[in-house]
């Protein structure tokens, strides 16, 4: 990896457990400040569980444990008395489908805001605008912010999901598969709109599409069956991967 | 379509005919039978459509043929009390003065007094058995609920006189009179006599008969919120009373309401448990702790004592005017949903 990386987190030996079944093996990797890293492998492969490592997402469900180390800034985010609440006001989340809250679209946006912070209207006006813009939906949601975020179609709710988690201004912004559930054209915007974020967010994506990781990353994780099997520069992953299994899976051999 | 393969050719050896062997599915049988097997099944769907439409039409006439034989019944009552007979509160046998307003009140009360208890604890109940309990002891208590909703009334009425009232009368009305008595309004509500029975031990009693009703409805409705949306609130940081309050609550709004509906139809018209505890007197009430009556009670305590054409068609007026408060309670939380809906944006 480059030395100049800055990493925004580290995973060290990372082990996770579903039960008794061992889904992730030791992972060890660095997630750079500012960048994209793209995380893909074939279903099952462990991606998805790693970055819902991350925000600690899986707390939400009993038998689910995670061991090791997974610093952010510096400091373990596993360690118990993490406040889970401000660990994911900084660690935002965007899911497989879109999920806009049943509410306004102004209240989408303002839900996560109004959790931490006591904005006057206008300010809160504001943040909203900001948040849309930065999603790119202001112009197509401005004239209906009081309508419910059920009533857009699934690309502009996707987005609107992006801008309410950005709206809380999170470090690092985590997408499980953001587009999975979009048409083409909606897609292109999702990856256009990770090309804007990462001048400000430090961006985790997990996808099952290469393309989409070549497109849009600037690192790339390779992972197999619980295991990380190689991550480097998405150029060099997909142009000259270092190991075999990697190779086969990006040509298309298996997977 | 199960069309029958026509034999294959074979030469005619004994060159005796050329009339063409009998072909068990020429093309014009064929299509006759494919005729025969439609119009049957047109025939087939024309009985079912109107199987279920007399079915449907039925519950109609049921619904008319009540409404009407009450009416009937109650008239008159309605002759010689007028809609008088809501606000008046006489009701005496002797002279033959009838008036309802004791008993619609003491339905209208004790219900109300069950949902105020009811639906947090409700609440509470479903949110914990789907959000925070431990995942053994979910179908434990899931079941134990459902049990609850079986018990028949009538052991909820002797458990209320028996048990429930001298304990409340000796433990937690003389606390409350006491503890409220310098405050305006409570201190009126929660006065007299420590008795057990009255419209306060009624309404309890009915919280505890709605509770496993309107909490099995609000955890079946919580358990179809979709994983990812409760994440997508969790993930933003929310604590598990936010994302119920502003997430799982609004996503199944309709059903909760219809819980609690359900709760509401069953404490008007709950009958048996009620006339145990709430202490069947035609008077006026001050405090919650005064004996009172409720429609339901008031028939069940006098249908059978009736003799004159006047008490009985009293009696059938009660029973209409129930009836009519359940339609109201049913046709309210509709309006609240829409009201609703159109609050949340949907309509444009």
């Amino acid at each position: 990896m480059n030395a100049a990386l800055k990493p925004k987190l580290a995973v060290k030996n990372l082990n996770f457990y579903y039960g008794n079944y061992h889904a992730l093996k030791n992972i060890n990797l660095q997630v750079g400040e500012g960048k994209v890293t793209a995380f893909i492998g074939p279903s099952g492969c462990g991606k998805s569980t790693l970055l819902r490592t991350f925000n600690r997402m899986y707390e939400l469900y009993p038998k689910l444990r995670a061991e090791g180390e997974i610093l952010l800034n510096g400091n373990n985010i596993l360690e118990k008395g993490v406040d889970l609440n401000m660990l994911r006001a900084k660690v935002g989340m965007v899911f497989q489908k879109p999920t806009p809250f049943p509410m306004s679209i102004y209240d989408n946006i303002a839900f996560g805001v109004k959790l931490y912070e006591s904005l006057s209207k206008s300010e809160m006006d504001d943040r909203v605008e900001w948040a849309l813009s930065k999603a790119a939906l202001w112009t197509e949601a401005k004239d209906k912010l009081r309508q419910s975020g059920l009533g857009l179609s699934g690309g502009q709710q996707q987005r609107l999901c992006i801008a309410r988690a950005i709206a809380v201004k999170p470090e690092v912004l985590l997408l499980d598969e953001p587009t999975s559930a979009l048409d083409p054209i909606s897609t292109a915007h999702i990856e256009e709109l990770v090309h804007e974020l990462k001048q400000d967010y430090t961006i985790a994506i997990v996808t099952h599409n290469m393309q989409q990781a070549a497109r849009v990353s600037d690192y790339t994780a390779y992972m197999y069956l619980g295991e990380l099997v190689e991550v480097g520069e998405t150029d060099n992953i997909f142009t000259a991967p270092k190991k075999k299994a990697t190779e086969d899976y990006i040509t298309g051999k298996f997977g | 379509m199960n069309v029958k393969m026509q034999p294959e050719y074979k030469p005619d050896t004994t060159g005796a005919t050329l009339a063409p062997v009998v072909v068990p599915a020429s093309p014009e049988t064929r299509m006759n039978s494919t005729d025969q097997r439609l119009h049957r099944q047109v025939l087939q769907d024309r009985i079912f459509r109107g199987v279920t439409r007399f079915f449907a039409f039925f519950v109609l006439a049921l619904l008319a043929g009540i409404i009407l034989s009450l009416l009937v019944g109650a008239w008159p009552a309605i002759k010689e009390f007028g809609l008088g007979f809501i606000v008046n509160t006489e009701w005496n046998p002797v002279t033959g003065k009838f008036g309802g307003w004791n008993s619609i009140r003491g339905t209208l009360l004790s219900s109300f007094i069950a949902l105020l208890i009811g639906v947090p604890v409700s609440l509470g109940i479903a949110v914990f058995l789907t959000e925070l309990s431990p995942v053994w002891l979910r179908r434990p208590l899931g079941i134990a609920i459902e049990l609850l909703a079986g018990v028949p009334s009538i052991i909820y009425g002797m458990w209320g006189l028996f048990v429930f009232a001298p304990w409340f009368a000796d433990n937690v009305q003389p606390w409350l009179t006491e503890s409220t008595a310098n405050i305006p309004v409570l201190g009126t509500v929660f006065a007299g006599p420590p008795m057990g029975i009255g419209m306060l031990t009624a309404g309890l009693i009915l919280s505890v008969m709605i509770i496993p009703f309107v909490s099995s409805v609000m955890r079946d409705v919580f358990e179809v919120v979709p994983a990812m949306l409760k994440e997508s609130a969790y993930g933003l940081g929310s604590t598990t009373w936010e994302v119920v309050w502003n997430v799982v609550l609004p996503y199944t709004r309709n059903g909760v309401i219809g819980g609690v509906m359900l709760g509401l139809g069953r404490a008007l018209g709950e009958t048996m448990a009620i006339t145990f505890v709430i202490g069947n007197a035609q008077q006026p009430i001050s405090s919650l702790f005064d004996p009172s009556t409720s429609i339901s009670a008031t028939l069940a305590n006098e249908f059978t004592e009736a003799t004159t054409v006047l008490h009985t068609s009293s009696l059938i007026y009660l029973g209409l005017l129930l009836f009519v408060i359940t339609f109201i309670v049913l046709m309210m939380s509709k309006v609240l949903l829409l009201r609703m809906q159109r609050a949340e944006g949907k309509q444009s």
